[in-house]
């Protein structure tokens, strides 16, 4: 693998390299997902919303979806990082790292001064990753329940 | 959450080798440097050479190294050397137990507590703890003092 890398924004062909990737993240058929994904964030080309990929000269190696939401949870306009994945070879390389920079950078030229994500407790490796990133928990406390 | 000395003086020592894994450093040294009991570091230290976190360097110029991982070893890897983190409950031996139900809720909330604190250290390490420590040093050296900390967290 080689170190030399770029971020750029996701295309419409790149489709198929994202669901191929995406077989390293949490496990289900979710071509539906990603098809709403794309009509979401890459055909609408609007700045708020955010869809980078990391490139090698060889293939797709990574991925950075956000967008700025504002008043869920009473909040104001905020930066939302919501998937977020490194192909398991391709890591300790920096790239999530640079993936997160520049979507941070791009949601603040669309006017938020804060990024949020959300971590699954027990995932100690990608917590660990946002800490080194100087992520640290916010004042919102997910809460839930099973449904009767 | 209330730590220990114990674990407090591992994590100065731990953070000051692991600052230059290079450097060699004695008990004195590091127990002069945060101004701590040298008898009662050198107990620490034994603890983390047993532990495989620091080296124990032999000869002239001897002292400790860091032999951990700066991108895996997390705060709580240290702590848990020294304590155990779980709230405890203080109740009488005896007792009614007309609050037992009271008792199971309280431990169900702790254990909420527990885990949310072990959440936190355990992802925090080490390299990213040099890093903020580093990042607050500066910021204070630019005038406002973010390392003084406030009175509820000073030696007693």
């Amino acid at each position: 693998m080689k170190n030399q890398f770029s971020i750029r924004n996701a295309k419409q062909s790149d489709f198929d390299a994202i669901i191929a990737l995406d077989q390293f993240g949490p496990k289900g058929d979710k071509t539906d997902y990603w098809r709403g994904i794309f009509d979401h964030y890459v055909r609408g080309g609007r700045k708020d919303r955010l869809f980078l990929v990391a490139e090698t000269d060889e293939a797709i190696v990574g991925f950075i979806v956000g967008e700025v939401r504002a008043w869920e949870f009473g909040s104001p306009p905020c930066g939302w990082v919501f998937a977020l994945l490194v192909q398991p070879d391709a890591r300790e390389m920096g790239i999530g790292k640079r993936m997160f920079d520049e979507i941070s950078n791009r949601l603040k030229e669309a006017g938020v001064t804060t990024v949020r994500t959300m971590v699954e407790r027990d995932n100690k490796l990608t917590m660990s990753f946002f800490r080194s990133l100087g992520l640290r928990t916010g004042k919102y406390i997910e809460l839930e329940k099973t449904i009767d | 959450m209330k730590l220990n000395k114990a674990s407090l003086f591992a994590l100065f020592a731990v953070l000051e080798l692991a600052s230059d894994p290079e450097r060699q450093l004695s008990t004195t040294d590091i127990a002069e440097k945060y101004d701590i009991s040298t008898h009662h570091l050198a107990k620490v230290m034994r603890n983390l050479v047993h532990e495989g976190l620091v080296q124990a360097v032999r000869g002239a110029g001897g002292g400790y190294r860091f032999a951990g991982n700066v991108n895996r070893t997390t705060l709580l890897d240290v702590i848990q050397l020294f304590e155990s983190l779980s709230s405890e409950l203080d109740v009488p031996n005896q007792w009614s137990h007309a609050g037992d139900p009271i008792i199971v809720e309280l431990q169900a909330i702790t254990r909420e507590i527990d885990d949310l604190t072990k959440s936190v250290l355990d992802t925090v390490t080490l390299a990213t703890a040099l890093k903020s420590t580093r990042q607050r040093a500066e910021t204070s050296a630019h005038g406002t003092d973010a390392t003084a900390p406030p009175s509820s967290t000073q030696r007693s």
